[in-house]
């Protein structure tokens, strides 16, 4: 059994899930829309708050909003289920399969999952994959998950296992969402998309000043503490904090740059509705933005491999920060004028 | 970033179905995703990351050479796993896998215990008994 939505890689594995759920009742966002739609952009610098040992900096929102922010704004009702029993966890999504005919996404681990690259294993409690059909005879199932190239199929043990993730910040317990029904028509994009637009920019921008780890004051916040690395956790340890950030802005599921070329994107596909045409040279802005962080990784990756003829230090990276965290708040601030004017 | 400048430095993903996707501007300014194979600054982040771990796992090698541990924890720490995590996928407590890095114990664990870590770190029982 087989629900056959067509397999449409994306970078990111939230916004590939929902769009392919979507595809199934004939709804078609490309991954950018989804992404804008649902504000994922964002920055936190989190020092006090640790993962295996370093801080924790982000570049959009928390995982799980998505879904739930661009399913409201469209008006489709949709239903999130946790389980304490894996067995009843499967066998729920067994019935919404077989019996009922729905796509359903999962939260899962990373670490047990068959296809990925052993060197990709990590102990990531947060990844989606869309569970689209059963094969019957061998009971795996068959999955979209966004980061590979085609469909791959899953043993129901393992799909157990990662459905049931272990450690992480919170427990798994099999969540799993899915669409219970869309309504005839979808409400006109251009409220949607200036509200949305409206939302990321309040949360980069118009966060109170105490706050110094969020958005764009949170780029400068990290400016200032990368400048100090070396010498506050030694050459060794700041190199592989410095490692972990790269991996956050540039590892698989970004679109690069720390999803701000996905935003562009987003930003140049929303311009061709109607009067909203300026959004253009926002989008051109956010490329060089996006641009400048790729220096960012480049620069970085020269200080921990490094190599003979280029001397970065980690002052240099703190400059380049200020200068993106300064790009970044005249851009957001920008676009937040010019929204709020038309609306 | 434009569409041909999407770097494609295949190190990690090689015979792997998982690639990135990159967005990035073609000549008319249009954006469009991208199959990437990966970029060379990021598999140098994963590389000192893994780095980090293949130099415990040869400290972990040289003790057990000194019969100071068990192939047990370097396996743990090869495959990216932790003694609490590993804790809560075989059920066995903490204290229990602990006492296992003592050579004498893990030489006589039965193979009930031994595939149940081997199954949790994702190798055979050969494989957990043996060392490089």
């Amino acid at each position: 059994m087989d629900l056959n939505i067509a397999h449409s890689p994306a970078a990111h594995c939230e916004n590939g899930t929902i769009s392919s759920l979507l595809r199934y009742y004939n709804i078609n966002l490309s991954e950018p829309m989804i992404f804008g739609l649902a504000s994922g952009i964002f920055f936190v610098h989190l020092p006090f708050l640790k993962m295996s040992g370093m801080p924790v900096t982000s570049f959009r929102t928390f995982p799980g909003v998505l879904f739930k922010r661009v399913t409201k704004m469209l008006e489709i009702k949709t239903h999130t289920r946790r389980f304490f029993n894996p067995q009843k966890a499967m066998m729920e999504l067994d019935n919404l399969l077989m019996v009922k005919k729905i796509p359903v996404g999962c939260v899962v681990g990373m670490y047990y999952l068959p296809y990925m690259p052993i060197e990709y294993r990590f102990h990531f409690n947060g990844h989606n994959i869309c569970v689209a059909g059963k094969d019957e005879k061998s009971g795996d199932y068959i999955v979209l998950d966004s980061n590979a190239l085609q469909k791959v199929t899953i043993s129901p043990e393992d799909l157990q296992k990662v459905r049931f993730a272990k450690g992480g910040t919170y427990p798994l317990l099999g969540q799993m969402y899915w669409i219970e029904s869309v309504p005839k028509d979808l409400p006109p994009l251009k409220p949607l998309i200036l509200n949305s637009i409206k939302k990321t920019c309040k949360n980069m921008v118009c966060n109170p000043s105490f706050i110094k780890f969020v958005g764009t004051r949170g780029i400068r916040y990290m400016g200032e503490r990368i400048c100090n690395w070396e010498k506050s956790m030694g050459a060794r340890r700041a190199q592989l904090n410095l490692a972990q950030v790269i991996r956050m802005l540039e590892e698989i599921g970004t679109g690069g740059a720390g999803f701000r070329f996905i935003y562009g994107a987003f930003l140049q596909e929303a311009s061709s509705v109607e009067n909203l045409d300026w959004l253009n040279s926002f989008s051109e802005r956010i490329t060089q933005i996006g641009d400048m962080w790729r220096e960012f990784a480049y620069k970085s990756s020269r200080i921990y491999k490094r190599r003979e003829g280029e001397n970065y230090s980690y002052n240099d990276l703190g400059e380049l920060l200020f200068q993106i965290s300064e790009k970044e708040d005249s851009f957001f601030k920008d676009l937040y004028a010019r929204v709020k004017e038309i609306s | 970033m434009k569409v041909k400048e999407v770097p494609q430095d295949l190190k990690y993903l090689k015979g792997a179905i998982v690639r990135h996707i990159d967005y990035a501007v073609d000549e008319d300014g249009k954006y469009q995703g991208v199959v990437s194979d990966g970029w060379t600054p990021k598999n140098e982040a994963l590389e000192v990351t893994l780095d980090a771990v293949n130099d415990e796992c040869e400290k972990i090698l040289q003790r057990i050479r000194n019969k100071e541990t068990s192939p047990l924890e370097y396996h743990l720490v090869k495959n990216l796993m932790d003694v609490k995590l590993l804790s809560k996928y075989t059920g066995i407590s903490k204290r229990t896998i602990r006492k296992h890095f003592t050579p004498d114990a893990f030489s006589e664990l039965d193979d009930e215990i031994l595939s149940k870590y081997a199954s949790a770190l994702r190798i055979t029982v050969e494989q957990l008994k043996s060392i490089p």
